[in-house]
């Protein structure tokens, strides 16, 4: 019993500190409809400006919780500094385009940080007065913890207050609602949004700062706790700040069970294993049983979409034929024209077009976001690894274990997705990734745990880089015709009517859902051959092929090119993957670079690169 | 060379010049070895083993190159995963030319790396990862490890932990992943042949960088331990620490951890590192040999920064491969790889040897107790483990070797 309460209260206080990241979040989103992933890189600011600040100010109550304070509020300045700078150009853009600007900023603070504060961890300072123990029921209970657990409510008590008793607070629930009309009665919807990038900012801000006590500041902490949080957020309820609460105490409370009892197990399953991912089993269950979160308002089935509506997908005209033509003669010519260094990187980044394909076929053709698509793109890669690990396979047949088990994968992981939609559907598509890495990770006896699957080389005949180039290119090649062919075929139109006006697809008598699932086992199909070509590329296999990391790359392949264009895919692709090779091997700033480029593109472009293209030959074209 | 960082541009070229019979030297082309690290990923660990390379990069070339070549190193970040390590190391063989790579901190990166060496029948000399499999069962003829392995330096614990009377009772904390597993693996194998009476009564394994401290130290203490192995490292030590004071785990009990003395993991904790705990590490400090105050010297004079194990592991690093060169009169791949096998190196902590059995390195470790002096970690009672005492015999490793 005392050994229940204890752990009870051990939850509850790590609880609160997700709770107060986590916060943040979901004003942000719930209001500007913005997926930032940029949360815990401002996190991480908090964490790191208090320091400073604390250390500056010499300590004692007064420095420690101005220190506190002022790391909020700078870190609040941050974040509107980037929604006005860079996020408020692009709200016209379509649907999720903002992610990429916050991807960019999570890359250039990540190199900030590390150029300010040096590689070292940075150790919290206490709080003063709240430093030892005190005896509850005869067990010792950290002091700390009791303040966290006091003052997280605290903190949800005045976001409450905040929103139902001011007028501001009134301001921004009507803009969340309907953002139009809130434009209509002539509030500067402008300012609204920036407010309320600096408060989610300021609590992003204050989570780091507040979790000092307890731990440190560090280089990893940004994207440690992003993923958790964006759990939270999705759990609870997109927007609600009582529902983050109670799935930051929900998805703790599992998390201390398991570690308690570390050693029983389930069907051969630890409870330790499980502790990683249990948080996205959390998240499966519940968006399973509710699919929008615990307390999430049921998202109106309708057939408006935020952001500029999309160009109609066209099948290729003479000029995009002729295009289509000369890029094949490139690549066919391309041995001829560079050195066989850049030829594996060619080869790379056909790989990467192909992955990134796949997933413009489910985001732009089947209106379905994924946040986990390297789910499809590992179990490919798996598949090759784990036929040529156990049963010795050759290539020509290992090949064909990479879409098989990433088709069945994606059978059985879609099944469930194509149930929600929008963010949430994204999210649970994260969640299944993460279950995927995670046995990968932890499932040693099969896959070689963290460190992977070795020696996975063609055979000598595709073993040159010339021949891997023009087997791998030519596989891809294909895989981006069949990709353009499923577009403009009757499942492809069916599906675009499903994606565009899901009550008249209905209507007409069209199993939308259906579409969507077969779409999602065809996206997850070519993810797999990706995958398993990639596995070869790099003679290895390891769990990071399934990792949140490269599903956001993939995002980030596809946005950059343009959601609704399916030469977006082929421009995305080819530059990023290209862009980051080469900025690798040129400078260790690399990330900074990377991230300041892709700002720049979406400020530049928010139609994607495709879309820039097009709408300038659009031009071109009237004006002939 | 335009792609050297302006850094190493400018060491090689001022070693060139001081070097001169000065145009004998410049005329001879440089000797091109690779180098890639998680310099953006891991900084705290990698930038130190950088410095540590550089300074012996600048006296090699100091002292007339290689072979009478200058030495250039060219460096990369390796993205810290295996996939962006295998471009970037295909990047320096394929585009810059070199046959020769050191370098890699993360086990599966080295473990992926290995295998492209011997894939491409480069010499790959794995300077910093922990994993025994690059030695034994993943091992091959391309690859040599410097760094002393988890196996080697949970046996060290392992011996002292055995010493000690009372401690029966034993609770384990690690990683979840090879390195945590490993490590405990070894331990609790070593410490049981030494002492049938040890059992190991609770083990946690959070989740690297992912931990919930104050729940794992209350498992922890409910298992009502007399004694506590740490593998845990970074963040989750200072969390794991914090906590473990706060909640009393640590108080009247042993504590047995890896990795916990080296400068690198311990100095972040400061004025709060536990007192009393038996740990790996490196005590720059203390360390009174001629050999050892020469390089303390210079690397504090150099970078005006004290040295981290890193900085040791780098700067050994460069001199075995120049040796091995210079031993082998050559530069050639296949002749560097045999002269690297059995090749004994001097090092500011004592000669260093490849075994030719498994091309793992006898660099040893500092095993002592933690303790603060003037608001910073120190060893104290610390002695020099020579790695060859560790290292499994010959006919283990064949078994090893064999396994997958």
């Amino acid at each position: 019993m005392d050994l229940l309460l204890q752990q009870l209260l051990t939850g509850v206080a790590s609880a609160s500190g997700l709770f107060l990241v986590a916060s943040g979040l979901t004003i942000i989103f719930g209001v500007t409809r913005i997926v930032n992933f940029a949360h815990g890189s401002l996190y991480m600011l908090g964490a790191y400006l208090a320091v400073s600040l604390i250390d500056l100010f010499g300590g004692g109550h007064l420095g420690f919780w101005g220190g506190v304070i002022l790391a909020m509020l700078a870190v609040g300045l941050i974040g509107a500094l980037f929604e006005i700078t860079v996020l408020r150009r692009i709200y016209q853009a379509p649907e999720l385009f903002q992610l990429l600007a916050t991807f960019g900023l999570v890359l250039v603070v990540q190199d900030v940080t590390l150029l300010i504060w040096g590689p070292q961890d940075l150790l919290g300072p206490r709080a003063p007065g709240l430093t030892g123990a005190t005896q509850i029921f005869g067990l010792r209970v950290p002091v700390y913890d009791l303040f966290l657990i006091a003052f997280a409510p605290l903190v949800l008590l005045v976001l409450w207050l905040l929103f139902n008793r001011t007028r501001w607070g009134i301001l921004i629930r009507a803009a969340t609602q309907d953002q139009q009309m809130v434009t209509a009665l002539g509030v500067n919807q402008k300012w609204l949004f920036t407010g309320v990038f600096f408060l989610g900012a300021a609590l992003a801000g204050l989570g780091g700062a507040i979790q000092l006590p307890k731990g440190d500041a560090n280089l990893h902490m940004d994207l440690q706790l992003i993923a958790a949080v964006f759990v939270v957020v999705v759990v609870g309820g997109m927007g609600s700040i009582l529902g983050a609460y109670l799935a930051a105490l929900l998805i703790s409370l599992i998390r201390v069970l398991l570690i308690t009892n570390a050693q029983l197990t389930f069907g051969g399953i630890a409870a330790w294993q499980m502790e990683l991912v249990s948080m996205f089993l959390v998240m499966a269950l519940v968006l399973i049983a509710r699919p929008w979160g615990l307390l999430g308002r049921r998202e109106v089935a309708s057939d408006q979409r935020s952001g500029t509506p999309e160009p109609r997908l066209r099948p290729a005209d003479a000029t995009l034929r002729i295009a289509g033509g000369l890029l094949l003669v490139v690549l066919l010519g391309l041995p001829w024209i560079v050195g066989s260094y850049f030829l594996s990187v060619a080869t790379e980044a056909l790989i990467f077009v192909l992955f990134a394909a796949s997933l413009q076929f489910l985001m732009g053709v089947g209106g379905i976001i994924s946040f986990g698509h390297a789910a499809y793109f590992g179990l490919g890669a798996y598949g090759v690894g784990l036929a040529v690990r156990h049963w010795g396979m050759s290539m020509e047949v290992a090949l064909l274990a990479a879409p098989l088990l990433a088709g069945v994968g994606a059978l059985v992981f879609g099944w469930f997705c194509v149930r929600l939609s929008g963010v949430y559907l994204a999210m649970l598509t994260l969640a299944f990734a993460q279950i995927a890495w995670s046995i990968a990770f932890q499932w040693i006896d099969l896959t070689g745990g963290d460190n992977g699957i070795i020696g996975i080389w063609p055979p000598d005949w595709a073993s040159s880089v010339t021949n891997f180039y023009y087997l791998a290119g030519a596989i891809c090649v294909i895989g981006l015709l069949c990709l353009r062919h499923l577009a403009f075929s009757p499942f492809g139109y069916t599906l675009r009517a499903g994606r565009d006006s899901p009550l008249r697809a209905d209507a007409l008598g069209i199993d939308v859902r259906q579409h969507r699932w077969f779409a999602f086992v065809l996206a997850g199909v070519f993810a797999g051959i990706a995958g398993g070509l990639f596995a070869y590329l790099k003679g290895s296999v390891s769990p990071e092929t399934l990792s949140i990391s490269l599903s956001i790359d993939a995002l980030v392949m596809v946005l950059l090119g343009g959601v609704q264009t399916l030469t977006g895919p082929i421009f995305g692709g080819a530059l990023y993957s290209v862009l980051k090779n080469e900025l690798i091997s040129l400078t260790n700033y690399w990330r900074s670079i990377l991230g300041l480029i892709i700002v720049l593109l979406v400020v530049l472009f928010p139609q994607g690169l495709a879309g820039a293209a097009e709408s300038l030959r659009g031009r071109l074209g009237t004006s002939r | 060379m335009t792609r050297i960082s302006w850094c190493n541009a400018a060491a090689v070229a001022a070693a060139i010049l001081v070097s001169s019979g000065a145009a004998l030297a410049q005329a001879e082309e440089p000797i091109r070895l690779g180098e890639f690290n998680s310099y953006t990923g891991f900084a705290a660990f990698t930038l130190p083993y950088r410095d540590g390379w550089t300074l012996a990069l600048e006296e090699i070339n100091e002292a007339g190159g290689v072979l009478g070549r200058p030495l250039e190193v060219i460096s990369r970040d390796d993205g810290a995963s295996p996939a962006a390590a295998i471009a970037v190391a295909n990047e320096l063989v394929t585009r810059e030319g070199v046959d020769i790579l050191f370098g890699t901190l993360l086990s599966n990166v080295g473990v992926a790396v290995s295998d492209f060496a011997r894939q491409r029948k480069v010499l790959f000399l794995a300077a910093e990862p922990l994993t025994d499999t690059l030695a034994w069962s993943h091992g091959n003829d391309y690859t040599f490890r410097l760094r002393p392995g988890t196996y080697v330096q949970a046996a060290m614990l392992a011996e002292e932990a055995a010493k000690i009377e009372d401690a029966v009772r034993w609770v384990t904390i690690a990683p979840n992943y090879e390195y945590g597993q490993a490590a405990v693996a070894a331990f609790k194998e070593l410490l049981k042949e030494k002492r049938p009476d040890v059992e190991f009564v609770g083990e946690q394994w959070p989740g690297q960088g992912q931990i919930d401290a104050g729940a794992a130290v209350q498992a922890l203490e409910a298992a009502n331990p007399d004694a506590i192995f740490n593998v845990t490292f970074s963040s989750d030590l200072a969390r794991f620490v914090r906590e473990g004071e706060v909640r009393g785990l640590f108080e009247g009990r042993t504590v047995a951890s890896l990795l916990s003395g080296e400068p690198e993991w311990i100095d972040p904790l400061g004025a709060e590192a536990p007192e009393g705990w038996i740990v790996t590490g490196y005590p720059w400090y203390a360390i009174d040999t001629p050999e050892h105050d020469s390089f303390l010297k210079k690397y504090q004079e150099r970078f005006d920064d004290y040295p981290r194990l890193g900085s040791l592991v780098g700067y050994i690093a460069l001199h075995s491969i120049a040796l091995a060169m210079e031993e082998a009169g050559t530069t050639e791949v296949e002749a560097v790889i045999e002269s690297l096998r059995g090749l004994t190196v001097e090092s500011p902590i004592g000669p260093v040897t490849y075994r030719e059995i498994d091309q793992q390195s006898d660099m040893g470790a500092f095993v002592g107790r933690l303790t603060v002096q003037e608001g910073m970690p120190r060893m104290v009672d610390w002695r020099f483990a020579p790695g060859s005492e560790y290292l499994p015999d010959d006919e283990r490793v064949r078994e090893l070797q064999g396994s997958d």
